[in-house]
Formats: structure tokens, sequence, C-alpha cells
């Protein structure tokens, strides 16, 4: 079915059931109970983990296949949002246009970018594309928002305010961005029990956007010209010498997954409405790059899982704060629970990226596959015995010579 | 041919099935508006820049507002509360529950701030954002929380356009602004250094750095000054040497920084190291401007600053009793002084908690009613007024320098002199704050 063998297809129904019943998954801990600091299920993070899943799937095509490590992918990520927020302040509030203008403006601007870039490969096509993306992070931040041209509304963030046109917008259509009059921002709460389980319109409509990024980049990752873009990977040089020409493959895949990244962009302003310059800075095109390789490059599930581990540890280990933790520890005599305090106390709140940057190492440095070796050297630990016994019984059937 | 067995019709089914989950219950929620606090306690979500440039403001500012947060609960000293001219909190909470927050890293970007405020609000059930160190974070998170229903308390934010063009309904700001600045500077400016001067503005290239640089190009230029050249310097920059050698050659004799946080501290060495301060053009000594000053610069600076006239929202130096009350309680718990970011955002959280208490409620709506037009006293600042049609405190504003001899670490600036509300005035229609819109509070839900 939908041209996917078994393997695929198993992942791919994992993926979808996990991004729709996110909501449950994410909020393990009743809302009053002390570890409720650990849940993800609120709107914002959900649709954070499944927006930049979609960045990171894109981002994969080109690294993960091509071998090419663009380090200005966040330029894309920003194009999208700007053309996205365009469309709200002159036409409609309605998100469906705006996706489809960030995805051709990320295409346009990818094309650009990656034509010139690709006639470099290595070091230098990485140098190149982050020199791309700086320029376009200065020209959103001050060149283009300067007080008689004001594109990009520099440092504030482009934002919609009353007085814009919005041709197509009328009363009682939400005003925020919305699918045919149905406000991204509307939340549905479930409680059961002692948990609250919230399921919001934006996070389900990046959820099935998601699902066909996925859906997407396994087909692709499965064609012929998914093999061309790994033969690029393997050796260009000796593909060139057999007289082919691998640019229009590499641009192609550029240009792709710069698309994929402007959805993602565009999706950011769909679930709140402001695009910043800061999206575009090239700490943003590291975070994607650390993402992919956080959750296993080249393989179809890790850049998602890559993209939730990061945002995971920005939105919940920034926010707990040392009162937070002497109620944890308050079990403990006075003297050990200030001193279990001072212990922990620089890996959170603040100290966040600590504790990212040294999980990043442990990763980098025991599992080189990423979250998904880890993930296969645990079902290995499991599968062995059985395979094992299977070996046995094949030596069993083999007649001795 | 597909190897499956589900048909299309069992596909249709489930996705059927899956779509409806979240439209099958209703939002039915009773609440009256976004976050109603139901049992004993109330949220307030302090954001604020824990990591990024601004860090030392924004982790200043969280230790003032669980200092607030203590007294708000009664304990403590009590702090300003008993300076404070509105005596509706009793030290016992808010409206009777007990106050407890949840804190945030902006990052010092929009982004990473809307998103830890979008968790307070969505997760942790907070009914109010305090803190910001920067403009551009405060107008986003300011947008965001007129859009989610909530009231936003603004921390330090100096662009006119928090309440000129973007200003909000549901957002409020007790720091001053770019044209305060300007109007407190300009006289004490002529008063030193005379009617004809010639500066030359170096200015950081966003929004805030523009608003500033108008504000004070227009106030100087009202006394006799004239602005030679106006030079926009990228927000990243950490080396000016390359900004200042022109500053020789362009005639001028005064160098205005409209630079902050680190920024700042760089320009004003670079200039210093290029002798600047020794020189003499046109007849006259070479002097040195940095409009907006802050206590944590003024740190960093070091020996440059002496001398160095700058405006401040607020400084622990002053002799009232609010100034006396909070400097008091912040030192005697943390050992230092706090900062003029850390006083703004400790009143703002008590004006809040004071406009819940007269409001009798946490409805957004009933809290910008009890702030709008709101005056008081006791809180550092003298005589203070909310104004309902900006959402603007105004208040005296203070001209500082740097100390000639610091006797500590900590009284680095000088008050030179305590600037007049009517003086630092303006209409809220004024050019520089014109095109926004405040719209209606929105309560969410």
């Amino acid at each position: 079915m939908l041209g996917l063998n078994k393997n695929d297809r198993t992942l791919l129904v994992i993926v979808a059931v996990l991004a729709l019943l996110a909501p449950f998954i994410l909020n393990p801990f009743p809302t009053d109970s002390s570890l409720a600091q650990f849940n993800a299920g609120y709107p914002d993070l959900m649709q954070k983990f499944v927006i930049f899943g979609i960045f990171a799937i894109g981002f994969n095509i080109l690294f993960g296949l091509t071998g090419y490590l663009s380090f200005g992918h966040a330029a894309f990520l920003g194009i999208g949002s700007y053309s996205a927020v365009w469309i709200y302040k002159l036409f409609t509030y309605n998100v469906i246009p705006a996706m489809m203008l960030s995805v051709v403006m990320a295409a346009i601007f990818a094309l650009l970018i990656g034509y010139i870039s690709l006639r470099r490969s290595g070091i230098y096509f990485s140098i190149l594309t982050l020199a791309f993306a700086q320029m376009s992070f200065a020209l959103a931040y001050s060149v283009l928002s300067n007080p008689k041209f004001n594109l990009t509304n520099g440092e504030t963030g482009l934002q919609v305010y009353a007085n814009d046109i919005q041709m197509f917008h009328r009363d009682g259509l939400p005003d925020f961005p919305h699918i045919f009059g149905l406000s991204m921002g509307s939340t549905s709460k479930l409680p059961l029990g002692a948990w609250e389980f919230q399921f919001n319109v934006g996070y389900y409509f990046c959820a099935i956007l998601m699902i066909l990024a996925f859906y997407f980049s396994i087909r692709l990752f499965r064609s012929p010209f998914g093999m061309m873009l790994r033969a690029v990977k393997s050796n260009q040089q000796r593909m060139n010498y057999t007289g082919l020409n691998s640019r229009p493959y590499t641009l192609a895949a550029f240009v792709i997954s710069g698309m994929f990244a402007g959805l993602a962009g565009g999706l950011l302003a769909a679930t709140d409405p402001l695009a910043g310059a800061e999206r575009m800075q090239w700490t943003a095109s590291g975070e994607v790059v650390l993402m992919t390789i956080l959750g296993g490059a080249g393989t179809l599930i890790g850049p998602v899982l890559g993209a939730g581990f990061i945002k995971y540890f920005e939105n919940i280990f920034s926010k707990i704060n040392d009162q937070v933790l002497h109620q944890w520890v308050s079990f403990m005599p006075d003297g050990l629970e200030d001193f279990v305090v001072a212990l922990i106390h620089p890996f959170i709140g603040k100290g966040w990226h600590l504790t990212l940057g040294i999980l990043f190492m442990l990763v980098v440095i025991f599992l080189p596959g990423g979250l998904v070796e880890g993930g296969q050297r645990i079902g290995r630990l499991f599968g062995r015995k059985k395979r094992a016994e299977d070996t046995a019984d094949a030596a069993a059937k083999t007649p001795a010579e | 041919m597909s190897k499956s067995d589900l048909t299309r019709r069992g596909v249709m089914k489930a996705g059927a099935a899956g779509l409806a989950v979240p439209t099958i219950f209703t939002a039915g929620s009773a609440a009256a508006y976004t976050n109603e606090p139901t049992g004993g306690s109330v949220t307030l979500g302090f954001n604020v820049p824990q990591t990024g440039p601004y860090a030392d403001e924004g982790n200043d500012e969280l230790l003032a507002q669980q200092l607030a947060v203590e007294h708000l609960n009664g304990e403590g000293d009590g702090g300003c509360l008993n300076t404070f001219t509105s005596k509706a909190l009793q030290g016992n909470g808010i409206l009777g529950k007990k106050v407890e927050f949840v804190t945030g890293d902006t990052q010092t970007k929009s982004d990473a701030a809307r998103a830890s405020a979008k968790s307070m609000i969505e997760k942790d059930g907070a009914v109010m954002i305090n803190g910001g160190s920067s403009s551009g974070v405060a107008i986003a998170v300011q947008g965001l929380c007129q859009e989610a229903g909530v009231i936003f308390m603004a921390g330090l934010t100096h662009s006119n356009d928090t309440t000129g063009k973007d200003k909000k309904a549901n957002g409020f700001r007790h720091f001053f602004n770019g044209y305060m600045s300007g109007a407190a500077l300009a006289p004490v400016l002529e008063k030193e250094y005379g009617k004809d001067r010639r500066a030359y503005h170096l200015t950081a290239d966003y929004t805030w750095g523009w608003t500033q640089q108008e504000s004070i190009a227009a106030a100087t230029e009202a006394t006799g000054w004239e602005t030679v050249n106006n030079v926009l310097t990228p927000l990243a920059s950490t080396d000016f040497s390359s900004y200042i050698a022109p500053v020789l050659n362009s005639g001028a004799d005064v160098l205005v920084l409209n630079h902050y946080g680190g920024n700042m501290v760089n320009s004003l060495t670079n200039a210093i190291q290029f002798g600047l301060l020794d020189k003499e053009v046109n007849g006259k000594d070479f002097k040195i401007v940095v409009p907006l000053y802050s206590e944590l610069m003024a740190a960093g600076a070091g020996e440059n600053i002496k001398g160095v006239f700058g405006s401040m929202n607020w400084n622990w130096q002053l002799q009232d009793d609010g100034t006396k009350a909070f400097v008091k309680s912040f030192g005697e718990k943390y050992g230092k002084p706090p900062s003029n970011s850390a006083q703004t955002c400790y009143a703002q959280t008590l004006l809040y908690a004071d406009a819940c208490e007269r409001a009798g409620t946490f409805n957004p709506c009933g809290v910008v009613e009890a702030l709008e037009g709101f005056e008081f006293d006791g809180l550092g600042n003298g005589p203070t007024l909310y104004r309902a049609e900006d959402h603007q405190c105004f208040k005296d504003v203070l001209v500082v320098k740097g100390a000639e001899n610091p006797t500590n670490a900590y009284d680095t600036l000088e008050i030179v002199e305590i600037t007049p509300r009517a003086q630092v005035e303006y209409a809220p229609d004024h050019p520089m704050f014109a095109g926004g819109d405040l719209g209606s509070c929105n309560p969410g839900a």
C-alpha cells in the first residue's frame, strides 16, 4: 500500500500514531503532581516538535542523502515565516495560501543560493551557505527594516496590526491564523481523572503535514532519485567521471530541502503569527544540524527524534528553577537538601545549554549513529537471544559435511 | 500491487475516527477568562533573559521578582508594601490566594521568549507575564499576551514603540522610554556643555536604537545643538574602532552612543582608547554621552564611564521611603543593591497584584480598568501615573553620570538631577508614538 514496503509502512504507521496521539503520550503525569513539570503535552511545545520535525526531515534529505552540510538552512525557515505573515497582512489569515507562498518563496531562494553554493563541495559549500544565511539575517534584521522601506520590521519582528489591509478578511473569521474559519489557536481540553489533555487545531494541522512530509521523505529515500543522491555522497568524483552530471540532482535535493524548511517556517507563523529575524541566525542553522546528527543523519526517523529531543530540553529544562528543585528534594535533611540543589543547580534553568551539550557529547561519542542507533542497540539486546536460537536451529538443519 | 490487507474503506474509517478525536470534546470550560485561578493559589510567569547578551539584567530581575512574591505572600519584611500608597495588599497573597511563580528563559530572542511565555500560559496556567530585557522581546511577548488574554507587565524596555506604535491593551510599561531620556538629558547637557555643540551619533541598528536616536537628536537640536552625523552600527558588532575613527574628522565635539549592554561597554572603551576625551575640538573639550545607563553596564565599563552623562529610570541611591525599603529588603536577601531593571520588575509585580486586589478579580479587563489612570507613590519613583491612553507610566527621570571617585563597587553612578515628571510628559499622539492602536482588553477564553 502507498508504494511502501512492509518495514517502511510500519515506520510510517508508528510515526502517524505517535503524532496523532501525542497529546496523550506527552502528558504522562497528572496535572497536579510534582512531575507535571516534565509534561510536554501542551500545544506550543507539541507544535514545535512537529514543525522542527519537518525542518529536520527536509534537512536530512540534503545532508543525510548527499552529504552536503548546509549551514544556512535557517534562512529558508525565516523566508517561509516572513512570506506567511505578509499573506496575513495583505490578504487573509487563512493558512493555506500562506503555506503555499512560504514554500514557493523558499524554493526560489533555495534555487538561487543552491545554484551558487553547489559549485563547491565540502567545507566550502558549508561556508557559502553560512554566508548567504548571515546575509539574509542581516538583511532581515536591519537593512530591510529601515523606516522608509520596512519589509521585515527588524528586531521587533513582523506582526499583523489592526490597521493592516487584509483584503479578504471579514468579520466572523477569527483574528488569528485559521483554516477556513477554524482558528489554529483553538484548543479542546479533555479532563480525565487527574489528567487534562489538550487538543489543538494548529497542532493537528502541523502533525498531518509532518506525516505527509515523512511519507514523502520515505518515498524519496527509496526512489531512484534517492539512490542517485546516495551515490553523490559515497563518491561524487567517480560519478562525474562516468559522464554523469550530478549537479542537477544535488540542486534538486537542495531545493526540496529548502522547501521543507520554508514549510516549517510558514507553520511557525501559522501557529504564532510573528516572524522574527533571529529565526535566520546561524545558531538556528546550527540547531537543525544538531537535531539531525543527534537523531541520526541519513535515517528516516532520526531527525524527527532529534528535533523533539532538543526542543524538549529547551522548553522543559530551562523552566526548572531552584524553587522547584527544593520541592523535589524536600524530604532530605536541610544541609543535604541545599547541597543536592547546589549540585544540580548548574544544569537546570539557565544551565539547560550545559545539560544539552553534555548529552550531545555522550550521544556523539557513544552512539555515533544518533538516537536511532541507541534504539537499534536496545532492539538487538532483546533480539539477540532469538537470533541466536535461529542460528542454532539453522546449524542443526544444515547437514554436517 | 499492494500487498496490504488494509482496504480503502478501512483507512477512511480509521482516518475519520482519528480526525474526529479533537472535536468530540468541545471546549466546555466555564472559565470567564484565560487561566482563571480556581484553587488556593495563583501563578505568575517571570519570563527573563537568563542566557544571551542581557543575561545579567535578567537574572537581577528574577531576584527582584522572587522578592516581590515573598512580600506579597507576607514573608520577609514586606518591602514596599509598607510604603506603597495603595493599601489594598494585605500580605496574604493576591485576593487571598497564595502567589506561586514559574520562570522561563527568553534568551533575548523573540521566538524563544514567546515559546517560554506560551508554555507558562498553556501549561502552568499563568495569569500574568512579567519581565523582558529587550524592546524587541517585550513587544513580541506583549502581542502574544494580547492574543492569549493575559496581562503583560513589561520589564526593561526603553523603545518608544512599546507604548507607541506597538502598544496593546493588555500590556503595561513602568519603565521610561527614549523620548523621556531625551527630554531629561537635553537641558542638563545644555547647562554642562553649552548651546553650540555638534553631536555625532553612533546608533545600534534596530528599533530601540532608532527611536532613542530620534528622541535624543530632537531634544538636543531644540536646545541649539547640531547633529553632524548618525551612523548605524550592527547589533552584533564587538569592535567599534572603525566607527570611532571618522568621528575625529567630522568636526563633532560630542559623541552620543545609542548603545546598550555589551555594545555600549565596547564602543565606550574603543572611544576612550582613541583618546576622544583628551581631544579639543572647536575650542571645546570633547564629550561622550550615553543616553541609557544601567548599573550593570557601568560595572562593565569600569573606569571609562567617569564623568559620562546618561539617564536612568531609577537608582538605588535615591532617598525616598520606597527606594529605601526596597533596597533594604533586596540588600539583606542578596547582599547587593538592586539594578534599575530589578526595580521595575519588582514594582510591576506589586502593581499587578494591587490592581487585582482593587478590581476584586484576576480578569484582565478588570485589571486593565484598575491600572488605567492609576496614581500612586511609594514604589521608589515619586508620584507616578499609569496613563490610560497608552499604558505608559509617567514619573520623574534620573540624569546620572559616571562617578568620579566611586567608594565601592556599587556607587559607580552618581545622580546629577531628578528631572520632574512634567518635563518628560508628552501627548499620547506625539509623532514619535503615533500609528499604534491600543485596541480593547482581551480576557481570552
